[in-house]
């Protein structure tokens, strides 16, 4: 099937927030802190400019509460007071021109009294830094199964580790992006994002209204990858009230160096493990210690690091493991959603120290994986028996088998001893990535879709969840087609309208596939019981029973309905962290080569082989752009992307200096599934958009490692990273050479 | 605001008049004075490539230009890639009044989010005029020209190469 808005976008036609027609609109812009922390003394207004012709909004003109509603209420809309982060947005602007707006900015001056900020996140702050708690940790959690102490006590060996990950941008190709206006009493949206109904919530609180008098649309939207999870709620409120204010529609819409600068990152992270393994490299106790920096707000940093904590252990039986987790509070621009939502971090670190653990053992990285990984039967360390009959083994085969594993790594070891200048290695990463809202998440959201009958006979479906490029609407069109036996033509799918759909949850998660896409199957089937036909009716006759259906109903909806109900083998424990933390993983092998220049310490990566089991595949090549989608952007934070900071903030704030992939820095990459069905999922599917970010950074650092002998502890893996590694080797003990 | 001057063009086969500033950027012009938001600004540095039309023929960046100085010029946007048989203004579903570049997209999945393609294809147009067998070196390399951040570019350059052949026979 092709892709349904394919035709749209590949002629200029796809409305973008940024493209839709609107007249008689203002510009919109925010005016922001100057200072990583401090209180407001006081804000100035040039002369120069005629205050007049603007629109102007700050705290005051909020009329519900000063907080962008998620899991705490810490962040203020519009900072009052004081400010906790540079960029904070403390006033807003409004005009018709752009170029007088811009002007306008410069000539507003928040005058702050600077306090000392927290920088670090890795340092324990001092008392006059302490700015939440009484320690600045914004979310404690903890994993506990078996006896750590006592099987690292009796383990043979011991083997330590200490792994940071840096910040990454999501650079969605489209920026952050707002349109706001009233309409007969009713604050309508249309914009840039992946969760429409987090916006309405956000608003009921900031504005004070019912969510009758709210509307939220969303626009064609140009990449999301999670940095249009949580962030769209303050710049939509942001435009809204500026709109309110004014009386006309504002446009919002951030520029590439603002979005840098002031928009969500992945969490940075530093994770230390303490490993008890026997002689054959079994492993006999995992102690785990994740750090994230959270930045100046709570956001979605307790999820983060839950999800992140959930992940540490690996895809590995092992039945004594500790995991304590923390998400720390900075002065910096909160961090946030990004595919794969913490599990990239700490999967980094752990497969990064099984092969740590392989070269001090002097044991192969394949087998020390072989020996760990889960069979079903095992349990994972919040405990959850994994007994989904996916081969984990056959996942790792598949993978060294497609990659050439040990003919490469004969072959690298000949070439690196004639070369000069070059290095070659081959390195590989295990993973897993569960799918769907963490333990009762899913239950929390009590997602809700619809697929109408109309009166012509074809067929609307209506869900909240959203097409951002990663194929929505595509796939929820098969599903629908698929089960009730129409043509595509048959089916629309309603716009993500708050006025028009229900709420069947955030588009996050690796969920929309899975879970949403499986109650699309369920409204399907109520559809056409309500139209009073048997399962086995073929497509023809529910259409014609539709219109049927309509004629003795006239003026009546005809709406098949999901509510989302937990399957009945998923139990979870909040309070002690232990159960069933997600309905189903997908499992991971990942292989890639690479090779170092020894005079320019740049990582070129020769060849990347990625295969996976994820239940069952709907449709093959929007599945493997997803792959290979995420294998280009884990690559991108693996080697290239680095974030330098000034004050807290990201000071590199271009694509000129901050450098993502390109069509020239990326190898081939061979994809390839497995399937093994999830029987809760649509037609068998897990969730697969976040999975190929965990295993990229691991088996690329795992590779140079394997080339230059350096015990890589960190990415990206720029050029001096490289350059330091290399220049202060020292080959760690034992180490294959 | 300032002084104005008067431009004449011809943007995808139509003559237009416009007085306009002389710091309004090509890519302003064209998405807010003319409506054609098919080009698609990215960066605004001349980075990533979404912004980029045919200017007599030649792909140009239009965010690093101004609008004056495409005075007297052809220009074609994405808007003006495809050739409705109808006259309709609006391509067929069937692929038929697609450019082969388009079509070659279209069947090779050579986008997601869509934001980058514009601009993609308005570069492959006289890239595969002038290479119409190009290697794998210089499909790349024509690429790196452009950032798309859903795609991994694997699907883009298949569709490079179905276009190609395409357009070959
Ligand atoms: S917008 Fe012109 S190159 Fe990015
Ligand atoms: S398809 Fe989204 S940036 Fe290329």
């Amino acid at each position: 099937m092709k892709r349904v808005e394919g035709l749209s976008k590949l002629t200029g036609r796809e409305l973008y927030v940024d493209d839709l027609p609107v007249d008689g609109f203002l510009w919109g812009a925010t005016v922001r802190s100057p200072a990583a922390r401090g209180r407001i003394r006081g804000i100035r207004f040039d002369d120069s400019v005629d205050w007049s012709e603007f629109t102007v909004v700050d705290h005051r003109d909020i009329p519900g509460t000063n907080a962008i509603f998620l899991i705490e209420e810490d962040q203020p809309v519009l900072a009052h007071g004081r400010v906790r982060h540079l960029h904070e947005p403390v006033l807003l602007l409004a005009h018709p021109r752009r170029e007088e707006l811009r002007r306008a900015v410069e000539a507003v001056h928040v005058d702050v009294d600077a306090e000392p900020p927290v920088l670090d996140f890795r340092l324990t702050p001092d008392r006059e830094r302490i700015q939440y708690g009484d320690d600045n940790v914004l979310k404690r959690l903890r994993i506990e199964k078996g006896e750590v102490e006592r099987a690292l006590a009796q383990a043979p060996h011991v083997i330590e580790g200490v792994y940071e990950t840096g910040a990454q941008e999501h650079v969605y190709l489209e920026t952050q992006g707002m349109l706001a206006w009233e309409e007969d009493g009713v604050i309508t949206i249309a914009g840039s994002m992946q969760c429409p109904y987090y916006i309405v919530e956000a608003f009921e609180h900031a504005l004070g209204r019912t969510p009758d008098r709210i509307r939220i649309i969303q626009a064609a939207t140009g990449g999301g990858f999670g940095g249009k999870e949580e962030f769209p709620s303050g710049i939509a409120l942001h435009a809204a009230l500026l709109a309110l204010k004014a009386g006309r529609p504002v446009k919002l819409i951030y520029d590439r160096s603002e979005d840098l600068a002031v928009t969500t990152k992945r969490h940075p992270s530093r994770v230390r493990h303490r490993t008890g393994v026997d002689g054959d490299g079994k492993l006999l106790g995992q102690d785990i210690e994740v750090v994230l920096d959270g930045g100046a707000y709570v956001t979605l940093s307790p999820v983060v690091l839950s999800r992140s904590i959930i992940h540490a252990a690996g895809p590995y039986a092992c039945d004594h493991v500790r995991i304590d987790g923390r998400a720390m509070f900075t002065n910096s621009p909160p961090f946030g959603a990004f595919r794969g939502f913490g599990a990239p971090q700490s999967l980094f670190a752990c497969e990064r120290h099984m092969d740590r653990i392989a070269a001090e053992l002097g044991i192969d990285p394949v087998e020390i994986r072989k020996i760990n990984l889960i069979r079903d039967g095992d349990s994972t360390a919040t405990g959850q028996v994994i007994a989904d009959g996916a081969d984990r083994v056959q996942v790792l085969d598949r993978a060294l088998d497609l990659a050439d594993y040990y003919e490469r790594r004969t072959a690298h070891a000949g070439f690196n001893a004639a070369e000069p200048t070059r290095r070659r290695g081959i390195g590989l990463a295990t993973f897993f990535h569960g799918a769907g809202f963490t333990g009762s998440g899913e239950l929390f959201l009590d997602s809700e879709v619809h697929v109408a009958g109309l009166p012509d006979g074809r067929i609307e479906v209506r869900t909240a969840n959203v097409e951002m490029g990663q194929g929505t609407l595509t796939v929820f069109t098969s599903l629908v087609c698929d089960r009730l036996g129409v043509p595509a033509e048959a089916v629309t799918i309603a716009p993500a309208d708050t006025s028009l759909v229900p709420n069947s949850g955030p588009t996050v998660a690796s969920r929309t596939v899975m879970v949403v896409g499986g109650l699309l199957e369920k409204a399907s089937d109520d559809l056409r019981t309500r139209t009073g036909l048997p399962a086995d009716a073929d497509g023809r006759a529910i259409r014609e029973a539709i219109r049927e259906w309509h004629r003795s109903h006239p003026g009546e909806p005809l709406i098949g309905k999901a509510k989302y109900e937990q399957p009945e083998h998923i139990h979870w424990d909040d309070e002690t962290y232990r159960g069933d933390a997600y309905g189903a993983y997908a499992w991971g092998a990942y292989v890639a080569d690479v090779e170092v220049d020894l005079r320019t310490f740049a990582v070129s990566v020769r060849d990347f082989v990625a295969v996976q089991e994820v239940g069952r595949v709907l449709h093959e090549t929007l599945a493997r752009g997803q792959i290979q989608g995420g294998v280009v952007q884990a690559l991108g934070w693996a080697l290239l992307e680095e974030c330098k900071w000034r004050d807290g903030a990201m000071e590199n704030a271009q694509l000129t200096n901050y450098v993502i992939p390109t069509a020239g820095d990326v190898p081939p990459i061979r994809v390839e599934f497995l399937e093994s069905p999830y029987p809760h999922g649509a037609r068998g599917a897990k969730g697969i958009g976040e999975l190929p970010f965990d295993g990229v950074a691991p088996a690329v650092a795992n590779a140079v490692a394997g080339a230059t002998g350096t015990d890589p502890a960190s990415v990206p893996l720029t050029p001096e990273t490289v350059m330091d590694l290399i220049l202060r080797q020292r080959p760690p003990a034992g180490s294959l050479t | 605001m300032g002084e104005t001057l008067t431009i004449r063009l011809t943007v995808n086969g139509e003559a237009c008049d416009r007085s306009v500033e002389p710091r309004l950027l090509l890519s302003d012009f064209l998405r807010h004075e003319l409506h054609l938001t098919g080009t698609h600004v990215g960066c605004e540095h001349g980075v990533c490539g979404a912004c980029t039309v045919l200017l007599n023929g030649e792909s140009v960046r239009s965010c690093l230009m101004f609008a004056v100085q495409a005075d007297g010029a052809e220009i074609t946007t994405i808007e003006g890639l495809a050739t409705p048989s109808d006259g309709s203004g609006i391509p067929h579903p069937d692929d038929a009044d697609l450019h082969p570049v388009q079509a070659a997209f279209r069947e090779a999945h050579g986008l997601q989010c869509g934001f980058c393609t514009p601009g993609i294809l308005m570069t492959l147009v006289p890239f595969l005029e002038a290479n119409p067998d190009p290697e794998e070196e210089q499909i790349r390399e024509v690429l790196s020209g452009h950032l798309c951040r859903c795609t991994g570019y694997q699907n883009i350059v298949k569709a490079v190469r179905l276009a190609a052949e395409r357009m070959r026979t």
